[in-house]
């Protein structure tokens, strides 16, 4: 009998004969065509054994070192009350909040998550998360042409992370590419049929943008404006919804989530009221009980897929709950003031490494453009840098293909650990 | 105090964690950073201690109900034990310090982990291509709705405008096709709840793309007619798509691709036990046939000699997560079918015997709109009079989550109770107790409930027509 299910001989012998049929296999009488052979899966394991065998096949990882990799993901703190908090089987186990008299603890605790996108985007009204980065910015894609009437065609910068570029091609946005001009976008020549001008700030290079400069570039067009932001940045970066953005999204993996090869994270979504029926994803709304109690309920669900079918803004189902649960006990533990400090302790860290990489004759991609965490560096030949870096116990930047890479440090790096990477790669050069 | 907002709690200048002390110089940012850049105003973030925000959120959750607090039998959402095992497993450093772009070669167990559940689910569902990179149930749809499209397209086939959906699909599969481009058409069903297949005959032509079909359907009921289907589809030259949502009731028992199903999406959120979180994250695999395996997403893994790498399939659709896909709940499924192997069998088993012995023990009481064999999951009716939506409250009373209700929208007042196979008889006799306690309950007091809940029913329409969604 397998693991997890409690049935004995009797239970099953009981249970068929109130049934009204002999054995179990008679429970599939209808089914055609039948499968009669035996899975060809490996053994069973006990608990014990399968943990060992994760336990071995991490060891086959690169895992505990230092990490210089950003991109999209970043090597951040998560204090242990996150994950205290997220393993709480009430949180843990429970599925979409459909039976709010029950559900409460998911609904309030969305609620506050909306609420911190909100105040961190400086935009209205938040939504409950979708699945990550880049589905949150293929979603306000398929936004903005909604709300434009217009086909889904965005002018993005070449400063946009090429994988959400990438998801957006997959989902058949078209997209015209706005140049960089010594790291910042040139937004002087949108088209005037976008639907939507998308900016990343910090951009893919680490650099900070203007949105004020896209947001009338797009206004210009009668498209809106997408700024795709690092919400650990917000906290010392102008909020995206005071400098006309329309629409703020992005990846909320830095807010308390392990990088765990890729996911699970969470992507957030903020707009401005007006556009919230064009809003895609849960939406958790205050009300109150019959009695008058204030409470919590999924809210304007006849925007969504399983009231509207066909019709709805998205075939998005599932948000990302937990994911986003970890980021709103992060930021609550943080508070204003310290994820001010996690920026502030990240970018200096960074200008340290810079400085020092100056210092060494490497020469920075963008000099003169301002950043936090990230920046690009020249060399040439990133795969031995790497590689050097790898023997003396780093995990080196990304490679970007052209002779530079791309190096994130973020509060965790210590001083020597930024001694040791400039040292390594200064003597691989 | 349940309802206080976090932010309430805190008080300026409180901090809940502290971070390691800067052994470089500060930078201050005006020196780094443009003055027009720089946020002027702080955001209106709680300010609190870590005991507050532990009190905080352990007192939230005690307003949730989950499985682990439950019976939980929400239909066509398996909602079964969680096993600790899996969580386990996802907390080892050596996988969640791991960054998405670092080399496949320091990445060796990672990628050994994809390519086993990559195999583990061709196997059971018979279908030899995997993808694990869709994030959720719905985008392993769509996934696998715009392969089909770009198939078509790589032909040179104009013509293929329409996807068919059966009347009981779920909602994400006629909003999965508008997404990507299709015009989407019900196709009605016959007496037992299935696929109508001479409506579906009349048609499929040649401007047909594909049928999203759900085996076992939303009813529960096993489409006994898949393979006839498949063949109607083929001969049309279109495709066959299966939603596994339900593939809880076919491990081992029946594999999509001997029914000739072309392509299909698992929930390893739902299958394989991976934890549901309140709505996700989840992870929505894909399995398919030769045929449409060069559209796969980019990347899947490949094993080549002892070393495992990411592949770009030839005609690939492109990438539909920011980075390799849930990751985490990849390593949770692998280690639940670890704990499994072949008597993933017994689990499909267990959950059918499960939802079988509920309709048997609700039957004559409740009515059955499908009164025959059910898999997984069975969709009953209240009795003449009363509503789906009060008992539903009233089962909260007596501590149960109730199934989901109003779904299929092809019943009337339906009731769709999946039990899972983790639950004991001793469960499902309580539950069927108060079942068949709250048929005979007034109306009047069934229209109170829940009152032990920790709120009464809400007023929705208030929080739609006077929208705050925030502090």
């Amino acid at each position: 009998m397998a693991r997890f299910t409690p049935h004995t001989e009797a239970d099953v012998k009981e249970m068929l004969e109130a049934i009204g049929v002999d054995t179990l296999d008679d429970l599939f009488a209808d089914v055609s065509p039948k499968y009669e052979g035996e899975l060809d899966l490996p053994e069973v394991l006990s608990e014990y054994e399968a943990l060992r065998e994760v336990d071995a096949l991490a060891k086959e990882n690169v895992a505990g070192l230092p990490i210089f990799l950003g991109a999209g993901a970043y090597d951040r703190i998560v204090p242990s009350a996150v994950g205290a908090i997220i393993s709480r089987g009430e949180y843990l186990t429970c599925y979409t909040p459909y039976q709010p008299e029950i559900s409460q603890g998911t609904l309030q605790s969305i609620f506050e998550f909306q609420s911190m996108i909100s105040e961190l985007t400086g935009l209205e009204i938040s939504n409950a998360s979708v699945y990550d980065g880049a589905n949150a910015v293929v979603e306000a894609a398929l936004m903005t042409a909604r709300l434009t009437k217009r086909d889904p065609k965005v002018a993005v910068s070449a400063g946009l992370n090429p994988r959400y570029r990438e998801v957006m091609e997959t989902y058949r946005v078209e997209l015209v590419d706005l140049p960089l001009e010594n790291g910042t976008t040139d937004f002087s020549s949108v088209p005037d049929d976008v639907s939507g001008v998308f900016v990343q700030s910090p951009n893919f290079f680490g650099v900070v943008e203007d949105i004020q400069a896209a947001s009338e570039a797009a206004h210009e067009v009668e498209a809106l404006c997408v700024s795709v932001c690092d919400p650990i940045s917000l906290s010392v970066l102008e909020a995206p919804g005071k400098l006309g953005a329309d629409v703020a999204v992005g990846e909320a993996q830095p807010l308390g989530m392990p990088l765990m090869f890729g996911g699970p994270y969470a992507g957030y979504m903020a707009t401005k009221q007006e556009f919230v029926r064009q809003l895609p994803g849960r939406i958790c709304g205050e009300t109150i009980d019959k009695d008058g109690k204030l409470a919590y309920v999924l809210t304007l669900r006849g925007r969504e897929q399983d009231i509207r079918r066909a019709r709805a803004n998205s075939n998005i189902c599932t948000n990302q709950a937990l994911t986003a649960l970890a980021a709103t006990v992060y930021a609550a533990l943080m508070g204003p003031e310290g994820l001010r400090e996690v920026a502030e302790l990240s970018t200096s860290k960074t200008h340290y490494l810079a400085e020092r990489v100056d210092e060494a004759g490497l020469k920075l991609r963008y000099p003169e453009a301002p950043f936090l965490w990230e920046f690009v560096v020249e060399l040439p030949d990133v795969d031995k840098a790497n590689e050097a870096l790898l023997d003396a116990g780093i995990v080196g930047g990304l490679d970007l293909g052209d002779g530079a890479m791309l190096v994130a440090v973020t509060e965790k790096r210590t001083r020597d650990e930024l001694d040791a990477f400039v040292e390594v790669v200064a003597n691989a050069v | 105090m349940p309802f206080d907002l976090i932010r309430d709690k805190g008080r300026e200048g409180r901090r809940g964690y502290t971070l390691p002390k800067p052994d470089v110089e500060m930078k201050e940012l005006e020196s780094v950073l443009p003055k027009a850049a720089l946020r002027g105003e702080k955001p209106r973030l709680a300010e609190v201690d870590e005991p507050t925000v532990i009190r905080h959120y352990t007192n939230l959750s005690r307003e949730n109900e989950g499985i682990d607090t439950t019976f939980y039998p929400l239909g066509s959402c398996t909602m079964k034990h969680n096993p600790r095992a899996n969580e386990a497993a996802a907390a080892v450093p050596g996988f969640a310090g791991l960054h998405p772009l670092q080399p496949e070669s320091q990445a060796q167990g990672a990628l050994r982990i994809m390519h086993e559940l990559q195999g583990f689910l061709a196997e059971v569902s018979g279908l030899p291509h995997v993808s694990l990179q869709p994030l959720a149930g719905a985008q392993g749809e769509l996934t696998s709705i715009l392969m089909v499209k770009k198939f078509f397209e790589d032909a040179g086939d104009e013509e293929r405008t329409t996807v068919l959906v059966p009347s009981t699909a779920h909602g994400t599969n006629p909003a999965t096709a508008s997404m990507a481009g299709f015009k989407s058409k019900e196709v009605g069903l016959d007496e037992h709840g299935c696929v109508d297949v001479d409506e579906l005959r009349e048609m499929v032509d040649e401007t047909t793309a594909a049928l999203m079909i759900t085996n076992p359907n939303t009813c529960g009921v096993y489409e006994r007619n898949i393979k006839e289907i498949a063949e109607v589809l083929h001969e049309a030259g279109a495709f066959l798509y299966m939603d596994g949502a339900n593939m809880n009731a076919n491990m081992g028992r029946m594999r999509p691709a001997e029914a000739n199903v072309d392509i299909m999406h698992f929930n390893l959120h739902k299958t394989f036990s991976t934890p549901h979180g309140g709505g996700g994250p989840g992870c929505g695999a894909i399995a398919c046939s030769e045929d449409l395996a060069p559209f796969l997403p980019d990347p899947i893994v490949e094993k080549e000699g002892e070393a495992y790498h990411f592949v770009r399939p030839e005609k690939s659709i492109g990438r539909v997560a920011g980075f390799h896909g849930n990751f985490g709940q990849m390593l949770r499924a692998w280690n639940y079918i670890r704990m499994h192997g072949p008597d993933l069998r017994d689990v499909t088993d267990m959950a059918v015997l499960n939802a079988n012995y509920v309709r048997a023990q609700l039957g004559g009481t409740y009515r059955i709109p499908y009164d025959e064999l059910c898999k997984h999951e069975v969709v009953v009716q209240p009795p003449q009079g009363k509503k789906a939506l009060d008992i539903a409250k009233g089962l909260i009373d007596y501590g149960y989550h109730p199934p989901t209700i109003y779904f299929p929208l092809v019943v009337k007042e339906a009731m769709l109770i999946e039990p899972t196979e983790t639950e004991s008889k001793e469960t499902l006799d309580d539950f069927i107790g108060t079942m068949l306690e709250l048929a005979e309950t007034s109306q009047e007091d069934l229209e109170e409930a829940p009152t032990h809940a920790p709120t009464r029913r809400l007023d929705e329409t208030r929080a739609a027509r006077q929208l705050k969604a925030r502090w």
